[in-house]
């Protein structure tokens, strides 16, 4: 089902089924070149496989951006270890639901990704660890999957090529960390899910101890359309280092919120006026978050001129990050903004290392007092202190997606803050109440 | 302990998923289950999860502790989660968690004193573009506006 009006601006490759009638059987997968792209990749040598996600340029979906065809060359294929196939459907990054779209409308489509990384590391398991509260996704993929081994696209010997592969699901319980690549493998393994220490990372020594393949579930999702048109034609939809498109989630002030699958390289401009149908109530821009609340925040003026994609972000030292595009118009509270964000952080954090587990209560406490007017001016300059001083100094990247918003916002929109001292109510809320929509 | 064929027969496919030895992957999902047909995670259900998967009662509860969908006590029959995180917040979710507050007379993981319904404030759960959301069990909920929230409210009420 979709939630949303596709929009006539999106490039539909991934999500080129969702509508079709029926869209997450079997049939109409096959009808639509479904699996075509696997039984290519079971004649191609898995060096050829690996070669075509390079040239595709793809880049990881979850966040980080890493290359994927350089992520698999990293597996050692010929280790006499099982490797496995690991998906990060845990999807739990503000302003991230796209994840869910995919699996809901296409779910052959994640399982062709996972076939294809199969063959090429040499993996005949995989795990698809879905977010807890996604328990009817659970029941989605179960079902296609239970399709896929019905005739023959799952389990042994896979359409006579002498291919065998499981696949099963595996739910979450809860935790935001769980999303962390090592602290998931931790989960998968029935843990509490502490991030491991790296190096080895997850292609060397991941789930079972074993060279793991984990991917974002879009990740896996372009690889089909990847192999079955060639890594070059995806290559071309996108930007010089980074191809194909991004399943893009437009949030907060937009007149048409949802979930658009987007060329890489799309200018945020037309993404917010055209795709997004403009601001709410024709306000003007305020502050924009690229890729789910974990990037530092752009200002309106910032954002002039930008890109979706990797390198337009970077040079505005944000990232693009999990594609949750997050809108606030001129009317929004940064300072409860950074409040809401960092209760999430401190809410989530796992508690292992000090300066996040500390860090993130103490901001979390400033905040909730500065919001509701009792800060103190070296308050401002503290909650900067304090973000910076766990910059870069946390066991896992949760430290830093605390910080990174924190401290764009508390430097870039200093004046709101200043606007909260001497015990004055929030500017932005009348009669207690924020003024948003 | 017995459960429903369907949950026995889910803790078998669950204990045959994993690589030998590795059974004791299967424990979150079970206990994910089982608190579904159950209500909660009573000591019994962690002692028999234990000795399914092959480890003490201990390292259940400490792995259990750290999930914040698995809780010891039971919840109401509808657990109401209303989503207040940044682009829920934007929409108005923090009106709606207080409207929902109101209109039941409880607040964060209490339950109605006839233990019909229970409310959560919870994190982002992946519905963000559809804004603001709660989610009713596992039934998601979009665009909810205080009037809607009323009408599902009322709903449950009626079902209960
Ligand atoms: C705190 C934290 C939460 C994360 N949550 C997710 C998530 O929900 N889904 C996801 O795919 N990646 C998430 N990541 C990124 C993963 O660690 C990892 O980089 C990613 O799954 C790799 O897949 P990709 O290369 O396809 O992006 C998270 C990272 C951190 C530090
Ligand atoms: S940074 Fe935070 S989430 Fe990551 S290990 Fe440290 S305490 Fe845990
Ligand atoms: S912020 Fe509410 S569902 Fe994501």
């Amino acid at each position: 089902m979709l939630y949303n009006e596709p929009s006539p601006l999106e490039t539909r490759v991934l999500s080129f089924r969702f509508g079709l009638p029926n869209s997450a059987t079997l049939d109409t997968y096959l009808a639509t070149r479904g699996y075509e792209a696997f039984r290519k990749a079971a004649g191609m040598k898995p060096e050829e496989i690996i070669e075509q996600v390079k040239i595709s340029n793809l880049r990881g979906r979850g966040g980080a951006g890493f290359p994927t065809g350089m992520k698999w060359s990293f597996v050692p294929r010929t280790s006499p270890k099982p490797k496995y196939i690991v998906v990060n459907a845990d999807e739990s990054e503000p302003g991230t639901c796209k994840d869910r779209v995919l699996m809901e409308n296409d779910p052959h489509q994640l399982i062709e990704g996972c076939l294809i990384a199969g063959l090429a590391v040499d993996a005949h398991a995989g795990y698809i660890y879905i977010r807890g509260e996604y328990r009817y996704l659970i029941e989605v993929m179960d079902k296609a999957i239970a399709e896929a081994y019905e005739k023959g696209w799952l389990g042994k010997n896979i359409q006579g090529t002498g291919f065998d592969f499981d696949l099963y699901t595996h739910s979450g319980a809860g935790a935001y960390e769980c999303g962390e690549e090592s602290a998931l493998l931790e989960s998968l393994e029935g843990k509490r899910g502490i991030p491991r220490i790296r190096p080895p990372f997850p292609a060397v020594v991941g789930a079972f101890q074993c060279p793991t393949v984990l991917n974002n579930v879009e990740t896996y999702c372009a690889v089909p359309a990847i192999l079955r048109d060639g890594g070059a034609a995806f290559a071309a939809l996108g930007v010089p280092k980074a191809g194909g498109t991004k399943m893009t989630c437009l949030t907060g002030h937009v007149n048409k919120p949802g979930v658009y699958e987007l060329r890489l390289g799309f200018p945020v401009k037309q993404m917010i006026e055209e795709v997004g149908g403009g601001i709410r109530q024709g306000r003007k821009l305020k502050a924009f978050i690229p890729g789910g609340s974990s990037c530092p925040v752009l200002t309106a003026k910032e954002v002039e001129g930008a890109t979706m994609d990797y390198d337009s972000m970077a040079q505005r030292k944000s990232m693009l990050g999990s594609g949750g595009v997050i809108i606030m118009d001129e009317e929004t509270c940064m300072v409860k903004a950074a409040l809401r964000i960092m209760r999430f952080y401190a809410h989530e954090s796992c508690g292992w290392c000090i300066p996040c587990r500390e860090g993130t209560t103490w901001l979390r406490k400033i905040l909730t007092r500065f919001h509701a007017g009792g800060g103190t001016r070296s308050d401002i300059d503290l909650i900067g202190d304090l973000s910076r001083n766990m910059l870069g100094r946390t066991f896992c990247p949760l430290g830093d997606a605390a910080a990174m918003p924190t401290l764009s916002i508390v430097e870039k929109f200093r004046g709101e803050f200043e606007d909260h001292l001497n015990g004055k109510p929030c500017p932005f809320e009348r009669a207690g109440e924020m003024v948003t929509a | 302990m017995t459960f429903s064929p369907q949950l026995e027969a889910r803790f078998d496919k669950l204990l045959k998923s994993y690589p030998p030895g590795r059974q004791r992957s299967a424990m979150i999902p079970m206990l994910m289950y089982a608190q579904d047909e159950l209500g909660s995670v009573t000591d019994e259900l962690v002692d028999e999860v234990a000795r399914r998967v092959g480890v003490t009662p201990l390292q259940v509860n400490e792995v259990l502790s750290y999930y914040s969908m698995l809780h010891r006590k039971p919840l109401g029959k509808y657990h109401v989660q209303v989503c207040t995180n940044i682009s829920c917040l934007l929409c108005d979710g923090d009106k709606l968690w207080e409207h929902a507050c109101k209109k039941l007379g409880i607040g964060h993981k209490e339950v109605t004193a006839d233990g019909q319904i229970s409310l959560e404030e919870v994190e982002c759960m992946g519905a963000c573009s559809w804004a603001p959301a709660i989610q009713v069990n596992y039934d998601f909920e979009h665009f909810v506006t205080p009037e809607k929230l009323d009408q599902i409210l009322d709903g449950l009420r009626k079902k209960a």
